[in-house]
């Protein structure tokens, strides 16, 4: 069958890019075996007829996550082979934990049936004369709106988050100080200068002019541990 | 579902998941690839919802697959975020650092 053949073509690709991803020495080819593994999931999504989430994944994971983890790696100035120091030592305990999930599931697939009444209690059963995306969109806008909405919470708290950590002051950034600005007269900066008849204004320098001639000093920004006001 | 059951589904997402948590060990020095093998956790997660949402023929399953997808997506913004603040702190994003604070 050609779509059994495909389903284990796309799982074997999966695993194996997966099983580099964590192995590989350097954390660009991690990247890369990343966005592999999830176009492949991607495809197995295909097969199992959600295309709407099939894309999603493509466009969300490797668009931005794994994009994201590319920006960080190549970002940070890190000596990757200092990393793999440790390797060795928790080798044999990962492995052993592996395992013995492993087996656990395996025990687990091995036993297991489906209850023959789980399909009557379907919340909401898949729609033969819509397309995925549509029969998607209509469940999700209306039966699932608050979860919707509370993804979109999500990812708002998400982005705050990241903003608020990542913002720093540069030492030469200038900021608005309102204090000063608001507390600024016209006494300070001008001054009113009687001037005798037919005098003229040159020799006292000109109607209104500046009461100090440099430019104001700008006060040293004030840092606070935390990085931002 | 169309032909491939949904036995393999569930074989190949349980490997996958143990593929990651094998990956959290393997890298306890390296947080990028931590936070990758948490993607990948996530994914095996994924995998599931949906070979039930087929073969149970239910679309919640899939809206569940998608706000784990969201969820991933915000964690992976944190998580990276802390991984550079980490980092420009201490110079190094080594996990075994992180205990400076035990007394």
């Amino acid at each position: 069958m050609i779509v059994e053949f495909f389903f284990w073509l796309f799982a074997a690709i999966l695993l194996i890019s997966a099983t580099l991803v964590v192995t590989s020495k350097n954390p660009v080819h991690s990247v890369l075996f990343l966005i592999l593994a999830f176009f492949n999931a991607a495809a197995l999504f295909l097969i199992a007829g959600a295309e709407f989430l099939a894309m999603i994944l493509v466009v969300v994971y490797v668009g931005a996550v794994a994009v994201l983890f590319l920006f960080v790696v190549m970002m940070l100035d890190i000596d990757f082979e200092q990393l793999r120091g440790g390797l060795q030592r928790y080798a044999g305990i990962g492995a052993a934990v592996g395992a013995a999930l492993l087996i656990e599931f395996a025990i687990a697939l091995g036993g297991w049936q489906l209850a023959p009444t789980a399909e009557r209690v379907s919340f909401s059963p898949i729609p033969t004369n819509i397309g995925n995306t549509a029969a998607l969109g209509r469940v999700l806008y209306t039966d699932y709106i608050f979860l919707f909405q509370a993804s979109g919470l999500v990812l708002l708290v998400a982005m705050i988050g990241a903003i608020v950590l990542t913002l720093r002051d540069r030492k030469t950034s200038r900021h608005q100080n309102i204090r000063v600005q608001t507390g600024r007269t016209v006494a300070e900066t001008l001054e009113v200068v009687s001037i005798s008849l037919g005098a003229g204004t040159t020799r006292s320098g000109g109607f209104l002019r500046p009461k100090v001639e440099e430019a104001e000093p700008v006060p040293e920004p004030v840092h606070d541990d935390h990085g931002h006001h | 579902m169309t032909s491939v059951s949904l036995e393999h589904y569930l074989a190949v997402s349980g490997i996958l998941l143990v593929i990651g948590v094998f990956g959290i060990f393997l890298n306890r020095k390296n947080v990028i690839i931590m936070l990758m093998a948490i993607e990948l956790i996530l994914l095996a997660v994924n995998l599931n919802l949906v070979a039930f949402s087929a073969a149970l023929n239910d679309l919640a399953g899939q809206v569940m697959a998608m706000l784990v997808l969201t969820v991933a997506a915000a964690e992976a913004a944190i998580g990276l975020a802390i991984v550079l603040v980490y980092f420009r702190n201490r110079g190094s994003i080594q996990v075994e650092d992180v205990n400076l604070m035990k007394g």
